[in-house]
């Protein structure tokens, strides 16, 4: 649906673009395609890894980890799972709806989706080539934090 | 043969990360299998969405004058700029690294850097089609408290960030931006 509709944007950019200056677009898609090769590397090896990953670990044995009763600990463990996978979102919220059914407990659900939003151990290679090692890495241990305390927060008004 | 050589030494760890998958798939081939799946899938999903973001970041790069985006998102911007790097970040599609090449425009265009930071926290945790798959899956309080939340720690996670780095690390970020086409 999103996808559609950035097509749909994109396209017509690029239409109203190309009728008001040929050689700027040109110059635009040239940019474009430089861009995208420059990082293409970093994201197939970051796809691999997701792959192996989630092919290892199966939601069954996610929810037996973050259980209601697994208190701090399962909220840690939570909030790590979520740092080092990388599901999208449309994903991520059905998997998450599925294991609080299954007696996983709020407080670590909620840490698992705000880690997994925020914190990006994968990508962190990606984030460095863009940002530099220290903001990469203080913006990501900065959020792992924060979600801790989302976490907290949720287990207490949810 | 220099040309294959130089792209074989650019997607070295990915090439390496095959030959494992493929090495997973002979001693283990249930897991084998289904992580190419999932590589799969994934890489459909993620060719998919890429094409139209970088063509939009080209458009962006050629069309939007330094001056106008320092008008919007730079030094002087204040709360408007504030604003936009929310909406923008809020706005998007596509998942947290997508959003790094964008940064990289802004930072190119003159944008302020915590304004920068804003767009990467709305761009992670508050997108607008999510929160509503959000709502629907997890209930709306659920969504609505991280929501609230997630303003504040976006904010805080923002200018701590701007903080921690001194002017010469900021700087360095900005040349680093404009080498990147």
């Amino acid at each position: 649906m999103t996808t559609i509709g950035l097509y749909l944007i994109a396209g017509a950019a690029l239409v109203v673009s190309f009728i008001k200056n040929k050689d700027k677009t040109m110059l635009s898609l040239k940019k474009a395609w430089k861009s995208l090769e420059n990082i293409l590397p970093q994201f197939l090896t970051i796809l691999v890894i997701i792959g192996i990953a989630l092919a290892i670990l199966t939601p069954e044995q996610i929810s037996s980890l973050v259980g209601r009763e697994s208190g701090w600990i399962g909220v840690l463990v939570a909030a790590f799972i979520g740092s080092v996978t990388l599901v999208p979102g449309f994903i991520a919220f059905p998997l998450a709806s599925a294991l609080l059914k299954n007696g996983a407990g709020y407080m670590q659900i909620a840490a698992f989706i705000s880690t997994l939003m925020m914190v990006g151990i994968v990508t962190i290679p990606l984030e460095i080539k863009y940002f530099g090692k220290k903001a990469a890495l203080i913006r990501n241990m900065e959020a792992f934090i924060f979600s801790l305390a989302v976490a907290y927060i949720m287990g207490v008004i949810i | 043969m220099d040309k294959i050589i130089k792209v074989i030494k650019k997607y070295k760890i990915f090439l390496i990360l095959l030959v494992i998958n493929t090495v997973i798939l002979i001693v283990k081939p249930s897991i084998g299998l289904k992580s190419f799946q999932l590589t799969k899938d994934n890489a459909l999903e993620m060719l998919s969405i890429l094409p139209p973001v970088f063509i939009l970041l080209g458009l962006l790069d050629v069309w939007i004058k330094r001056e106008t985006m320092i008008k919007f998102m730079g030094e002087k911007s204040g709360i408007i700029g504030v604003l936009l790097a929310f909406l923008l970040g809020s706005a998007a599609a596509g998942p947290l690294y997508a959003a790094f090449p964008v940064a990289a425009v802004l930072l190119k265009k003159g944008s302020k850097f915590s304004n920068v930071l804003i767009m990467i926290g709305a761009w992670s945790t508050t997108k607008i089609p999510l929160l509503l798959f959000e709502a629907s899956s997890m209930g709306i309080k659920f969504m609505i408290t991280r929501f609230i939340l997630n303003i504040f720690g976006i904010a805080i996670i923002a200018y701590t960030v701007e903080r921690f780095l001194s002017k010469e690390e900021i700087d360095k970020i900005y040349k680093n931006a404009a080498l990147m086409e």
